[in-house]
């Protein structure tokens, strides 16, 4: 089967340094990858470039087999759900209009609308009857519920995640993260989340990339990268990791 | 700028301009025998059968000139001495005939000499002049430490202070500018001693002045006369130039009778009836007179504001994107801030279609009113949080849809405090619109001042503060509205 996101040679740089490092890289149907490494190690920059939120500076990117560019970038967004840290919901529309907003933009039916709202709703464990609240007046978790029901909205192919728990204390975060699960699993979802959490990685995703410096250093299981690392970088990280948890 | 935004630009400036052109408009300059002989000139023509329009207190000899080789105005009363030195600049006084001719090039006519002369004067109080033996201008020399305090125009002009000065080899120590007739009230409370004056004003012989000899002859000849525009019927010409005149004693009862019963038309109508124990009409009913300067000050306000927010907010979308464009809009619109509202009004009278008319104080409300909703427009949009912007993007919501949807919404607050700024300032600032016969609430004031009259001054400006105070709470009671509830939370 082709691969739903493929990079060739992709790289950008800001200014006189460099996020990413020419890359190759798939990303497959069905799979859900974390994207892990230390701050700056280009991963958030990778997933910005899977959005369209940057242009590469060299190389190519393409969706189902379309390589992205300018013109056809807004088109294929709407088929990608992007959830950021704290949510990035619009803090003048309730949560039910930040759910709603592309809906209603492309002009949906409202029958079909609102038992999509009811999916998402059970689906991310959301009470129903805080729909009509403003962001302001959410907790954390439930603003990152609201989030990814944002993104799941228009059903799409592929949902990006750039660190959606790092904001939240540790028991909402793992009954989001449980929550997370089931629902990647359930959707059969195509996901790329980005953490720095090797538990969290290890927990959501079937295959990890572990990057460096703007470089993918490895790619596999948890189990590969702790059983026969590329390198002294993968194993230091992952026991820096494991002694951090305990 | 978009091409949208200079259509809007051209349809403001051809509706603001439609007014009726067909009657005679005859203007006066800003100070009392200039309002009397303006209403002196409206009842000869009205007597000859003309429609004829006010335009009372536009300002200073350069904007009535302005008006009136400009076409905005048909009549007004000048003075001999200004013509030449002021209007055509010459440097030796004209015979009348060249006069004429040098005005003939400008399409102008001038009546004949009305019967009196009002030279420019410099007085004294009278008790002071004695006191220090001065009695002529010569005199002034041995007392270089008077306080002298000389309107703007007299300050300025080829025949005013410094050639007089230079003249008398005057080395006066202090001198200033004040309005002609907050220097009367200076004069009198002893904040200055020397002043110049009309020789005609009423106040001199009212306050106890002393008229300073001119013992070198410096002052040009000042005969009064009506300028008109030549195109004018020759039935109108012909009845300016033969109305009787009126000779220096009655110009100054006339003038005294104007400032004592705060009505210039009823002096001049003392003017045609002659009969000196005629006692003052009583004064117009207030409440009229009152709606009449708010609603005209309401409208001035209003109309620029609209368009202000109509130009206003495309100029802060786009001066939100920076670079170049959002640069260079920012320094142009800041810069038309800087420049005095009265010195902006002045500019814009020569302008094709504007000229003095409520128009020409609509564009300059308009232009005050930009800077601060396109300033916070920008800054509004600028302060979106990345991460609000890149989630809109990441949406698939095109660069419209962003805007409308989300940008505009979130800087809300923003722009309307931009917006209720511009009104607010609005409504001060039409105050002006007066100085070029607009009306509003600066008619009252301008009278007042005109005629040191607090009480007067305070009718316009009283309900002028109101006005502000209510705008400011109607724009207060607008933010529930507008601004989206999330973002009041």
């Amino acid at each position: 089967m082709d691969p739903l996101v493929r990079l060739l040679g992709v790289s950008k740089k800001f200014g006189g340094s460099t996020a990413l490092q020419p890359t190759d890289l798939e990303f497959r149907s069905g799979l859900t990858t974390a994207l892990i490494g230390p701050s700056g190690c280009g991963k958030s920059t990778l997933l910005r470039l899977l959005i369209a939120l940057l242009t590469p500076d060299s190389g190519k990117i393409t969706f189902d087999g379309t390589e992205v560019n300018e013109a056809n970038a807004q088109q294929l967004r709407r088929r990608v759900g992007y959830v950021i840290q704290e949510g990035g919901l619009f803090p003048h529309l309730t949560a039910r209009a930040n759910v709603l907003l592309m809906s209603r933009h492309l002009g949906r039916p409202p029958e079909e609308m609102e038992s999509r709202l009811e999916e998402l709703c059970a689906l991310s464990q959301f009470p129903r009857d805080a729909l009509d609240r403003y962001p302001a007046e959410l907790s954390g978790g439930q603003r990152q519920r609201v989030s990814l029901m944002r993104a799941l909205m228009l059903s799409p192919e592929l949902l990006l995640l750039d660190e959606p728990l790092g904001a939240l204390d540790p028991l909402v975060r793992s009954a989001l993260q449980r929550d997370l699960k089931q629902i990647f699993t359930r959707l059969k979802q195509t996901a790329v989340l980005v953490t720095h959490d090797m538990g969290e990685a290890a927990y959501l995703a079937d295959e990890i990339v572990l990057m460096n410096e703007g470089r993918v250093v490895q790619r596999g299981s948890v189990a590969d990268l702790r059983e026969h690392p590329a390198s002294e970088f993968v194993s230091g990280f992952i026991n820096a990791q494991r002694s951090a948890a305990f | 700028m978009k091409p949208g935004t200079f259509l809007i630009l051209a349809g403001f400036l051809v509706i603001a301009t439609a007014l009726p052109a067909k009657t005679i408009v005859v203007g006066s300059k800003k100070f009392t025998e200039s309002y009397v002989l303006g209403e002196i000139a409206k009842t000869v023509l009205e007597r000859s059968g003309f429609e004829v329009q006010q335009r009372a207190g536009m300002g200073g000899t350069i904007i009535l000139w302005q008006a009136l080789s400009g076409g905005q105005i048909d009549v007004y009363p000048e003075y001999t001495g200004t013509i030449g030195e002021e209007i055509l600049k010459t440097k030796q006084s004209l015979p009348e005939g060249a006069m004429r001719a040098a005005l003939a090039k400008f399409g102008v006519g001038m009546s004949a000499d009305l019967g009196f002369n009002n030279t420019y004067a410099l007085v004294m109080r009278r008790a002071e002049a004695v006191r220090l033996g001065i009695r002529s201008i010569s005199d002034l020399r041995r007392h270089p430490d008077l306080k002298a305090g000389l309107t703007h125009e007299f300050l300025d002009r080829q025949d005013g202070w410094r050639p007089l000065e230079s003249r008398y080899g005057l080395t006066m120590l202090n001198v200033s500018g004040i309005d002609h007739a907050i220097g009367y009230a200076a004069l009198a409370n002893g904040s200055i001693d020397l002043k110049d004056a009309y020789s005609t004003d009423a106040k001199i012989q009212e306050n106890g002045l002393v008229v300073l000899q001119d013992d070198f002859h410096f002052f040009p000849e000042y005969k009064a006369v009506f300028l008109y525009r030549m195109q004018l019927e020759p039935r109108a010409i012909d009845a300016l130039n033969h109305f009787g005149g009126i000779d220096e004693a009655r110009m100054i009862t006339l003038n005294a009778a104007a400032e004592r019963t705060k009505n210039y038309a009823y002096a001049a109508t003392q003017y045609f009836h002659a009969s000196p124990n005629e006692t003052a009409p009583p004064p117009r009913q207030f409440a009229p007179k009152l709606f009449r300067w708010i609603s005209r000050h309401l409208e001035l306000a209003g109309i620029s504001l609209f368009f202000s927010i109509l130009v206003g907010l495309p100029l802060g979308i786009a001066a939100s994107r920076g670079g170049a464009l959002g640069q260079s809009i920012l320094a142009i619109i800041g810069m038309i801030q800087t420049i005095p509202s009265l010195a902006l009004l002045a500019l814009l009278v020569p302008v094709p279609f504007l000229g003095i008319s409520a128009s020409t104080a609509i564009v300059a409300l308009f232009l005050y009113g930009l800077l601060p909703i396109v300033r916070n427009t920008a800054t509004g949009l600028q302060e979106i949080p990345p991460a609000l912007r890149d989630s809109a993007i990441a949406l698939g919501l095109g660069p419209g849809a962003r805007l409308r949807k989300i940008y505009l919404p979130l800087a809300s607050r923003t722009i309307l405090a931009g917006i209720k700024t511009s009104a607010v300032i609005n409504i001060g600032t039409a105050t002006l619109a007066a100085l070029i016969g607009a009306g509003g609430l600066g008619e009252p004031i301008l009278s007042g001042l005109n005629l040191n009259d607090n009480a007067t001054i305070l009718e316009g400006a009283i309900p002028a503060a109101l006005l502000a105070l209510l705008v400011q709470g109607l724009f207060d009671l607008l933010d529930r509205f507008l601004i989206p509830r999330g973002l009041r939370l």
